[in-house]
């Protein structure tokens, strides 16, 4: 996965909303946040999606009454009916209630890794920048190492050796080699919220290392990390898929996407609507999350205002 | 200049990564594997076979097909009725069963102008069956006198001697094979191409062989390039009847069958003998009739783990064995599914053996889809052990994964449970043997048969006898063995048939696995060739493919 | 700047190795590849014993990854499942997977950074978010899905292109699939490119050219663009080795005999000398890259000064 956002000065987007704001009285990053985000229609547009897919994922059985293990077989690849909007898939599985169902999967991968991949490359890459020398020489090749594991060649091996299919294995793998992106992100953002002025002025009158960076650098530097995090929730989502088509993804009975995508792929040319209605809901769920990321990063980029 | 001395270093740098990516070095080109071939030269898909191509070395299809166009044996089967008859051999005479005397045929040479004499047999078979050499096909030795002595079974014995007893030299063109035990269609496995003819060169110049496979049949190896494909052409000095039609045959490697599929549909390849799922149901609009589908031997079984003795191992699970197999409703799926490219089993052989043992009588109503007796046979058999059953295989080839979703929702919809049965897809073929080897299944799992040679023997002994290399689920029945004993000693053909399956409806009472369905070949083909068949091992006879 | 470059060519070894034997431990737990090459047929112990211990299997792991690396260092990598040498195998992969890559990231450089600078300047117009639309739905679709249809479309029903690669490629051959490989990362550098672009408009020195009465062709070829390139450069530095690793479904769709093919032979078959071999190279060029990609910055940005 690309580092990108890392040596990037800064972000922008289409929607950014224009600097004339009232200011009463001073407010933190994360108010000024907030108050641009409020009016940005892409950021309301995006949490609402991302707020019904969370619904569909806790309670999928509020959209459908169809159980999505329930196949009949004589109903193969057959198109759309009455009261199977979306056809069925090849094992005559409805395809509208598999969508439903294989949400809560894909969404739970999606929000796991990204705070697991968060919270590990995160404290590494922070203590790495704070600390520097000898921990940050240690630390950033350890980054290295993990770094340059080719991430489907190691889906591929170590999926195959644990042989579990569970959404929580997947997790942990997809953790285990995506951490290093925001492991590099969090160090060079620590490397320069520690050279400011104010962490220095908190040095020199005496404060412990442990509120220096709990009080002063996690909340200046945290930004960047919670920018990238959100644009790579939606590609964790869309690798999941490509981990089930080559074999070493989700396994059933988890319903996911990407089971669903990667069986519909071969069947492009007699049944797209099996390919249609699974891969249109992971893209529009990558999406929202990718506007979503965008929208934060505006927010927070003070340059922009 | 700082920033010119910067630059420096970055250039050096450079050059250091560009060293490290071409430190493999580049080989010189050969010429230009072009799109379609022309000139009487058919094009077909292939994928890399998984070891240096030798005869007792091979134990897969695409190695394989490679060893059916460079090597004649002594029998060969017929591609058309799977009869196995002489080709090298002149004749092959026993009045024991056990004692036989191998006359070879005269006038025939290697590609490369040496003789094949009785010598070059008897250097070949001792040679496949010496431990060694380590070949993965040395068990089919394993009948002839003194295979225990070169092929110790104990793991880090050595051999005892470097050649079997029961292989003799009488002259040039004659020798004499004494078999460990009576074995009546013995000289019936000699189509199978381990026990092909290997000249001298073969054993003086390994490795140069390897390269450039020598060998007696009807074409000759141009090229070999690993990974990428062969060129063969014409062997102007085969002696055999069956000479080719066309100028050679160009074998590609695909990384993926649909790429083929596509590439046949553009007009850049001509065979393509194994039709991706996703495209059958389109084959017919697709080729316009350039399509075959036709029986192979192959058969596909879900195993059970018998020797999981508290739960598919009881007395019990019988019923239960009985029921799931009832419960199964193969004509919907092998046409839903599968589009007709499977045929729904009536028995554990296969449809090409029209006249040597196939019956659609043999497991009866145990194979036809009832699903309230089914549920009944179940529920008598105390339901499924432990209340839900895991079906287990391999994904990465075969479209396994579609069929076991089909047989699994057919099953809980017999039973009217949701999640009785669920699938366990493994991601490697591998994988998926470590586990089946370790005897670590819990639930039942795929079992594929691809026939060695055309004889039912070879769909019975190797998978149900007890203690035999593929039975991964443990059976065994004493009567069972006993029956192919008596069978294998049998010197007239119908009845040891008769007692083969005799045999075979032990295994229906027992079902120690449950015939699914037989498998059948499938192969598309572009306008620029015709008379394309498939053997019944469903490897095309590219011999008889003729180019426009 | 030499002393600097030393340091971290020696850190790289530390990484190396680690990198090698996490793979090498890996590929070991996939199991034995021995049994497998019976296919269904269970093996003989003897036979099995004797083909483990010509691949060293019979010892333990790191005596395995001791014998490995040694032979590595003698330029012996091993050899693959059917006999050929690693490094034969290594030099048909890589050279056709370094031109597949190529044409990946011309198309990054091309048609990224060229519709980043169109979006960049025309920010909120509709160019702009048809761009921003676009990119983000490649990023959103699998690419095996993207991969498939592409074939389907282009090459089969409208004959546009040849459905698969040749066994030795041409340039024109790997557009198709460099499309479909660089279609994420093409959606990066545009995103990315126009981020830059739209910061660096602002900036006094472009308000200085323009103020000067610079051709406007000028201002933004020379000013604007050059300065807005850093990162983007940077990127697509880092993305060489991705690419190279990450091509497993591009390759297999297009029937491309690269890096990704082998490495996921070497995964199917367990054949450890494959998939140690090439990712020991990937490994080493993705490295070098970040080592690259970390001194142009100095060349780039005279602020940058490395001790």
């Amino acid at each position: 996965m690309p580092d990108l956002i890392e040596k990037t000065p800064s972000g922008a987007a289409a929607a950014a909303a224009p600097a004339a704001e009232k200011r009463e009285k001073p407010r933190s990053l994360w108010g000024d946040a907030w108050g641009t985000l409020r009016r940005n229609p892409v950021f309301i547009i995006s949490a609402l999606l991302i707020l019904l897919l969370v619904t569909v994922s806790a309670w999928p059985g509020l959209f459908t009454s169809t159980d999505p293990r329930a196949c009949n077989l004589d109903q193969s690849k057959v198109g759309s009916t009455s009261g199977h909007p979306f056809g069925f898939d090849i094992q005559g599985c409805d395809v509208y209630a598999r969508t439903i169902y294989g949400a809560r999967a894909s969404v739970t991968v999606g929000i796991c890794v990204t705070v697991g991949v968060a919270l590990l490359g995160g404290v590494l890459g922070g203590l790495a920048g704070y600390f520097g020398g000898w921990w940050d020489a240690l630390l950033s090749r350890i980054t290295d190492i993990f770094f340059g594991i080719p991430l489907l060649l190691g889906g591929l091996v170590f999926l195959s050796v644990i042989k579990g299919g569970s959404v929580w294995t997947v997790i942990a793998f997809m953790i285990a080699l995506s951490w290093p992106q925001i492991a590099r992100i969090a160090r060079s953002s620590v490397i320069t919220v520690k050279q400011q002025d104010y962490v220095q002025a908190a040095k020199a009158l005496g404060a412990s290392t442990t509120r220096i960076m709990l009080r002063h650098v996690l909340p200046n530097a945290i930004a960047p990390v919670i920018v990238v995090s959100t644009i790579a929730l939606g590609t964790y989502i869309s690798i999941e898929a490509t981990l089930s088509y080559l074999g070493v993804g989700l396994k059933p009975p988890t319903i996911s996407w990407g089971q669903d995508i990667s069986s519909a792929a071969q069947q492009y040319r007699n049944a797209p609507h099996m390919l249609l209605w699974p891969a249109g809901a992971l893209s529009l769920t990558v999406l929202s999350f990718i506007m979503l990321g965008d929208a934060v990063r505006d927010a927070l980029d003070p340059k922009l205002r | 200049m700082r920033g010119a001395s910067s630059a420096k270093w970055v250039a050096m740098a450079a050059v250091v990564a560009l060293a490290a990516t071409a430190c493999g070095g580049d080989d010189d080109k050969d010429d230009k594997g072009g799109s379609s071939s022309g000139g009487g030269i058919v094009s077909a898909s292939w994928t890399d076979p998984q070891k240096p191509i030798e005869p007792a070395n091979v134990n897969e299809v695409q190695g394989g097909k490679v060893l059916d166009m460079i090597f004649t044996g002594l029998m060969e089967y017929d591609p058309k009725t799977a009869e196995a008859k002489p080709a090298m051999a002149e004749s092959i005479e026993t009045k024991d069963q056990q004692n036989f005397t191998i006359k070879v045929k005269k006038g025939w040479t290697f590609s490369n102008g040496e003789k094949v004499t009785a010598k070059s047999y008897v250097d070949a078979w001792n040679y496949g069956a010496l431990i060694d050499n380590a070949q993965l096909s040395a068990s089919f030795f394993q009948d002839i006198e003194g295979y225990a002595d070169v092929h110790p079974e104990a793991e880090g014995a050595k051999a005892k001697a470097k050649t079997m007893s029961g292989l003799k030299l009488k002259d040039d063109y004659t020798f004499t094979v004494k078999l460990s035990k009576k074995f009546s269609t013995w000289p019936q496995h000699l189509g199978y191409k381990a026990f092909s003819p290997l000249p001298e060169a073969f054993f003086k110049e390994h490795d140069a062989w390897l390269k450039k496979p020598i060998g007696n049949g009807p074409y000759k190896v141009d090229s070999y390039k690993k990974g990428t494909g062969m060129k063969l052409s014409v062997n102007k000095t085969y002696a055999g009847e069956d000479k080719p039609v066309n100028k050679g045959v160009e074998l590609k490697v695909y990384t993926d069958f649909n790429t083929a599929y596509n590439d046949v549909m553009a007009g850049n390849l001509d065979v393509i003998d194994d039709v991706p799922a996703g495209q059958l149901a389109n084959v017919d609009s697709d080729m316009q009739g350039r399509y075959i589908n036709q029986p192979a031997g192959i058969v596909q079984t879900i195993t059970f783990p018998l020797y999981k003795k508290d739960s598919w191992g009881t007395k019990d699970a019988i019923k239960v064995r009985h029921g799931l197999s009832m419960a199964i409703n193969r004509e919907q799926i092998t046409d839903k599914i599968f589009s007709k490219t499977r045929t729904p089993a009536k028995d554990y052989t296969s449809p090409v053996l029209k006249t040597g043992g196939y019956s659609e009588d043999i497991c009866g109503e145990y194979c036809t889809y009832n699903p309230s007796k089914a549920k009944k046979l179940i529920e008598e058999g105390g339901g499924i052990p432990g209340g839900k059953m895991v079906l287990s295989s391999n994904v990465d080839t075969g479209s396994h994964k579609l069929w076991m979703d089909a047989v699994c929702n057919s099953i809980n919809n017999v039973l009217g449970k949701k999640d009785a049965c669920t699938v366990n897809p493994v991601g490697t073929f591998g994988d998926f043997r470590d586990q089946i080897t370790k005897r670590e299944m819990n639930g039942p799992f795929r079992a594929g048969w691809q026939m060695d040679y055309p004889l039912i023997d070879n769909f019975l002994t190797p998978l149900y006898k007890t203690k035999a290399s593929s039975n991964d689920g443990e059976y065994s029945n004493k009567d069972f063995d006993k029956l192919l004993d008596q069978a294998n000693a049998e010197p007239d053909t119908a009845k040891a048939i008769k007692l083969y399956q005799d045999a075979e409806k032990l295994l229906v009472k027992d079902m120690p696995s449950i015939p699914l369905w037989y498998q059948n070949g499938s192969a598309a083909y572009s306008d620029r060739v015709e008379n394309v068949a498939l053997n019944p091992f469903s490897v095309p006879v590219y011999q008889a493919i003729s180019v426009k | 700047m030499g002393r600097y470059v030393i340091r971290r060519l020696l850190q790289m070894i530390p990484v190396f190795l680690g990198t090698t034997f996490i793979i090498f431990a890996m590929v070991y737990a996939l199991g034995d590849p021995v049994a497998q090459m019976f296919g269904d047929r269970t093996p003989d112990p003897a036979t099995v014993a004797r083909m483990r211990h010509d691949l060293n299997l019979d010892k333990p792991l790191v005596t395995q990854y001791v014998l490995y690396m040694g032979n590595i260092f003698t330029g012996d990598f091993g050899e693959a499942f059917n006999g050929q040498k690693v490094t034969e195998l290594m030099g048909e992969a890589f050279p056709t997977t370094l031109q597949l890559t190529l044409v990946a990231i011309s198309l990054e450089i091309v048609l990224g950074i060229g519709l980043g600078l169109l979006s960049g300047l025309r920010r909120g117009k509709i160019l702009d978010n048809v761009v921003l639309i676009g990119t983000l739905v490649v990023i959103s679709i699998p690419v095996f899905v993207i991969g498939y249809l592409a074939q389907y479309f282009l090459a089969v029903k409208w004959n546009w292109v040849e459905p698969s690669v040749s066994a030795d490629p041409t340039i024109d051959e790997m557009i198709l699939p460099a499309f479909v490989l660089a279609g994420l990362s093409l959606a990066y550098v545009t995103r990315l490119t126009r981020t830059s672009i739209v910061e660096n408009m602002r900036a006094d020195y472009l308000r200085t050219a323009v103020a000067k009465g610079l051709p406007r062709r000028r201002v933004i070829g020379v000013h604007l663009l050059r300065n807005s390139l850093i990162p983007v450069v940077t990127f697509i530095g880092t993305d060489v080795g991705a690419l190279m690793g990450g091509a497993i479904v591009t390759e297999g769709i297009f029937n491309i005999h690269g890096v990704g093919y082998q490495l996921l032979q070497g995964v199917v078959r367990r054949n450890s000398p494959t998939v140690v071999g090439f990712v020991t190279v990937l490994v080493l060029v993705f490295l070098l890259a970040n080592l690259i990609v970390d001194l142009l910055y100095a060349v780039l940005d005279p602020r940058i000064r490395y001790a």
